[in-house]
């Protein structure tokens, strides 16, 4: 019980202390508009007909990737930045559950992605909002959400072993949003894309709320969201000791 | 002989600390990764929607993709500098402003012109697009003088960072803003019209309607309209950023603003 009220407490603190940000409100809604208008117009201009709330939910989960990377990718380096990640070590629950809310957090901001999309698409695109499987579409949004919270946790302990971890974060962008299939096929990507988008979660969550919004069966894809969240957690939990461990033994947690 | 020691050793100087070029793990993945991927992201899109062909998704981002270094970097050097502190010393220094900042900028221009030409070696490498190579002396000075007019419009955002705080979340505004106004992804004339405009008054806009049609095959004096139309438009922008400049000097003074962080 313990566990959920920190993961609970520590959640609302870092969603509240990110809406303050003008940088993570452009990231989450100003930038997937620009990007979903540039697609609708794309489409519209295009032969393929009838895709708009793909689009829509695409340019939405491109907001959610991004907040996640750009969140996620630097929470360790910004709590060393802030001089709090002393503390953040120090105190006594493990370091795990003190950084799952932060990455938790990034990839809940993103929701402002989603539904300024869908928002901006019904407006001014004429997209239609109605969800097949609402019932889906409910379970199949959190569990996106945690999806891509845990794989941020994968980022945050990984990126923290590199220096330029903000590059990183540019340069991963862009390939993410094409290998998860977020507004393009991944029939169209050449066959070995195909594995890697299987590892990452936004293929599922995508797959997950395109199935249960439009047509068709989204629970398996729920599923593997629900997996592969585990996986990312397991992974985390390894990393992050890791680098707790490194970081003790060469007195580099107070280094900027 | 002062200003140009400002223009060239300032610049130079400025350079080497904004985007740390001595560091290979910061400066490719950001100026020459990332471009790769925006390049088959568009080209991708294009191919699913059916809109278009490689060619003009390539032509289009690797024009674009001058303005990022310039919008950036010179957005990055005034609030570089605030960050730092170090605005109020620069401001109370007697050095022209004129050299001082164009000499911030000329070594963007030509870093958006090597992304520039990478993201079309890129694009030549990946996708499906050729161009001749009797095109290219054509398509460079197109390049060129896109960067210098995003170049401009960046200095204009690096004068509203003698003002505004936050300048970094406007650069990302603005940059973004490209892709949809100035016709990278899609062709301008199928966009509304209140679009269209906006995008008339922009750099890039006619720069890539230029680079397009000389990918087509159009020589540089066909173009030659377009071509001044983007240096003259780059050229208002640079004179508004220095009257801001100079405007927003005289409010940081009497404010006492120049170390807000």
């Amino acid at each position: 019980m313990s566990v959920l009220r920190l993961i609970w407490a520590g959640w609302k603190f870092h969603v509240k202390s990110l809406t303050l940000s003008g940088f993570f409100i452009l990231t989450s809604v100003i930038q997937p508009i620009i990007f979903a208008s540039v697609a609708y117009f794309m489409f519209e201009a295009g032969a393929r007909a009838g895709t708009l709330l793909y689009v829509a939910l695409g340019a939405g989960m491109m907001g959610i990737w991004s907040s996640t990377l750009f969140g996620s990718g630097g929470a360790i380096q910004w709590q060393r930045w802030q001089g709090t990640l002393e503390y953040c070590i120090a105190v006594p629950p493990p370091f795990l559950l003190v950084i799952v809310p932060l990455t938790l957090a990034t990839a809940t901001i993103g929701l402002y992605s989603l539904s300024a999309t869908l928002l901006w698409g019904w407006l001014f695109f004429d997209v239609p909002l109605s969800v097949a499987d609402p019932m889906a579409f409910v379970v199949a949004l959190p569990v996106t959400v945690i999806g891509l919270g845990l794989l941020g946790l994968v980022l945050a302990s990984s990126f923290i072993l590199y220096r330029h971890a903000n590059a990183l974060s540019n340069l991963l962008e862009y390939p993410v949003w094409l290998a998860t299939g977020l507004l393009v096929s991944l029939s169209l990507l050449p066959a070995w894309v195909g594995p890697i988008s299987w590892v990452l979660a936004p293929t599922w969550g995508i797959n997950a709320l395109r199935e249960s919004a439009i047509a068709g069966n989204a629970w398996p894809e729920i599923g593997m969201c629900v997996l592969l969240g585990g996986v990312y957690l397991v992974i985390g939990h390894f990393l992050l000791q890791h680098f707790e461990r490194l970081a003790r033994e060469r007195a580099t947690l107070s280094l900027t | 002989m002062t200003n140009l020691r400002i223009f060239f050793i300032g610049g130079y100087i400025s350079y080497r600390a904004l985007f740390n070029w001595m560091a290979p793990a910061l400066y490719i993945p950001t100026m020459l990764g990332a471009p790769i991927f925006q390049i088959l992201f568009f080209a991708y899109i294009g191919r699913y929607a059916q809109v278009q062909n490689d060619e003009f998704f390539v032509v289009g981002n690797a024009v674009q993709l001058s303005a990022m270094a310039g919008i950036y970097g010179m957005a990055m050097t005034i609030g570089g500098e605030r960050w730092t502190q170090t605005l109020s010393q620069l401001m109370a220094t007697p050095a022209n402003r004129l050299p001082l900042f164009l000499g911030r900028a000329l070594p963007l221009i030509a870093n958006g012109i090597i992304t520039s030409a990478f993201a079309f070696a890129v694009g030549w490498l990946l996708l499906d697009v050729t161009i001749g190579a009797e095109q290219l002396p054509a398509l460079g000075v197109v390049v060129a003088v896109s960067a210098f007019a995003c170049t401009s419009l960046g200095l204009v955002i690096g004068a509203l960072g003698l003002r505004a705080r936050d300048v970094f979340f406007l650069a990302n505004l603005v940059v973004f803003s490209l892709l949809l106004f100035c016709g990278v992804n899609i062709p301008l004339d199928s966009m509304p019209g209140w679009i269209q405009a906006v995008g008339r008054a922009l750099p890039l806009t006619h720069g890539i309607e230029a680079a397009r049609e000389i990918a087509d095959g159009a020589s540089l004096s066909e173009v030659s309209d377009l071509v001044w139309t983007e240096f003259f438009i780059g050229a208002a922008y640079a004179a508004g950023a220095f009257v801001l400049f100079k405007l927003f000097e005289l409010e940081g003074r009497r404010r006492a603003s120049f170390e807000t962080i």
